[in-house]
């Protein structure tokens, strides 16, 4: 093609190597390229150590279509349970999140005193001991089946990062904005509802998305013990079946598919809270 | 009665003060920030607070909405006497408008809706009424056309209106400004000022702190001067002008008046 400068100042261009690498049909080859040699590493393994893949046996965990019509499998009952679970979780994760930082943030000694004893005890115990303490210590002594100790263990762990996200955004709000709230004779509860809060969102957005996809994914801490989630399904299959590689891949793509949708339907919300 | 001391004010309105103030001092602290304050403000006046940057005339004044607390001393503003953890002071807030220097509206609602959200949450006012004031108080503040835009979608000078409006729409019957045109573009301040001016003339007590002399002269019934956490000279504006008692007081008018 000729080209020809049509005014006395030319745009200098990028480096030609530079353009090439990050020019789309390029990208996407090297995005294949990369995918491709993982797969093919995966099964070049899994051929040298003589696994059987049968992946024709897997679609009956999902559904099956027999005469008596269509039935779900366990992997969709694991899965309803594992969504139970995290929205269950997650709903009290809001709520004590959000009361712990307030808590944190009220000013008072004995509220951020207490609100940071519970963050450091949650925060620094791991997931696992904490399911154990919920499980195995709290359980017999206030009669919490294995469904209730889960979400409550889930729940409270979350609740401490959250309450982190909730502290950070609403200290991000100008504290104009407070003023501004008091001028008119707003109270703290009135500014924290109508002012801050809603403003704080859209800082607090990204993060509680993380969040989300964090719990649907630290849930399948339970199948420790032996909550009928999604995990716990993939290892009874298994046990069943021996199909170690399909189950794990199965259950790994189906945890993608929900965590995805989650983080697409989050950024449709963030859009909305925009800055207008 | 107890004896009080006469201000030059007093003399001039008579009547009972609607802002009282009494020896107040003010620290944050070891730094003292307001210095045995004593002055009193009556109902219709028109005070202008000028002085040097950290001269304290911003702290005084947003004391009494009792958004700082005075350290020593006495106040009482509107017949509610304001001290830290008076349950008192959010009906305080609700006589006594504020107007900042960086306006501090709400950036996620509407002009109308920073408008009618005090109101309609604080003093329980229904939204068509709360709404029918908003639109006659952004008429006053000559913006009527702006009340679905954003705060963000205003110029500053604008954005300044709106704010002296939501001060209007809780039917304040004090209004305090603080520094209202200092954030502002030049040519977006004479907007806001000319609110202000015509905000006077309907009898509104005012308490502004502001450099804009032509202003100061053109409404203030009162002129205080303020230095260092003290009052150093309050006179009426003609004095105030051409015959300033303090050396101080009389070189920072120099400077500020100087272009």
């Amino acid at each position: 093609m000729h080209q020809s400068p049509s005014t006395d100042y030319v745009i200098p261009r990028p480096p030609l190597a530079g353009r090439i690498l990050s020019s789309a049909p390029v990208s996407i080859l090297i995005y294949l390229l990369v995918i491709g040699f993982i797969i093919y590493t995966a099964y070049d393994g899994s051929r040298a150590m003589g696994y059987n893949w049968q992946w024709y046996r897997m679609p009956q965990y999902l559904w099956t279509i027999t005469d008596e019509g269509f039935q779900w499998g366990e992997i969709a009952f694991g899965l309803v349970k594992t969504l139970q679970l995290s929205v269950l979780a997650f709903a009290l994760a809001l709520g004590l999140g959000l009361l712990v930082a307030l808590l944190r943030l009220s000013g008072l000694l004995v509220g951020s005193a207490v609100a940071r004893v519970f963050l450091e005890i949650v925060r620094n115990t791991p997931l696992l001991v904490l399911l154990y303490l919920f499980y195995y210590v709290l359980g017999p002594i206030f009669e919490l089946d294995r469904y209730a100790a889960s979400i409550l263990c889930l729940g409270v762990y979350h609740a401490a990062l959250i309450s982190e996200i909730f502290r950070a955004a609403i200290n991000s709000v100008a504290p104009g904005q407070w003023e501004g709230a008091a001028s008119i004779g707003m109270s703290k509860a009135q500014a924290y509802r109508y002012i801050v809060l809603p403003q704080s969102v859209r800082f607090m957005l990204p993060p509680m998305t993380g969040e989300m996809v964090n719990m649907v994914k630290s849930s399948a801490i339970v199948s420790v013990i032996a909550v009928a989630e999604l995990t716990t399904m993939g290892r009874n299959i298994i046990s069943d079946s021996y199909m170690s590689f399909e189950v794990w891949f199965t259950i790994a793509a189906v945890y993608l598919v929900v965590t995805l949708t989650l983080s697409f339907g989050v950024s449709l919300i963030e859009r909305h809270y925009a800055l207008k | 009665m107890a004896y009080q001391p006469v201000f030059a004010n007093e003399v001039m309105t008579g009547g009972n003060p609607i802002i009282q103030a009494e020896s107040l001092d003010k620290f944050y602290g070891s730094f003292q920030a307001l210095d045995n304050i004593n002055m009193s403000v009556h109902s219709g006046e028109r005070v202008v607070i000028c002085g040097p940057s950290g001269s304290g005339k911003s702290t005084l004044i947003r004391c009494f909405n009792a958004l700082e607390h005075h350290s020593a001393g006495k106040l009482v503003v509107d017949g509610i006497e304001v001290y830290e953890g008076s349950k008192q002071i959010r009906k305080l807030r609700q006589e006594v408008g504020m107007v900042f220097q960086q306006f501090n509206l709400f950036p996620h609602l509407t002009v109308l809706e920073n408008l009618t959200i005090g109101p309609m949450r604080v003093r329980k006012v229904p939204r068509a009424e709360a709404e029918a004031n908003a639109h006659r108080y952004l008429e006053r503040v000559h913006i009527p056309e702006q009340a679905d835009k954003y705060p963000s979608q205003l110029s500053g000078g604008q954005q300044q209106r709106v704010a002296i409006a939501r001060s209007l729409c809780m039917e304040s019957r004090i209004m305090l400004f603080d520094e209202p045109t200092s954030a502002l573009d030049p040519e977006m301040i004479n907007e806001v000022l000319d609110v202000m001016v015509g905000l006077a003339d309907t009898g509104m007590t005012m308490v502004c702190v502001t450099h804009e002399m032509g202003f100061a002269r053109k409404v203030a019934d009162t002129m205080i001067f303020m230095d260092g956490g003290q009052i150093i000279e309050t006179a009426p504006p003609e004095k105030f002008f051409t015959q300033p008692e303090s050396e101080r007081c009389r070189a920072f008018l120099e400077q500020i008046l100087e272009h």
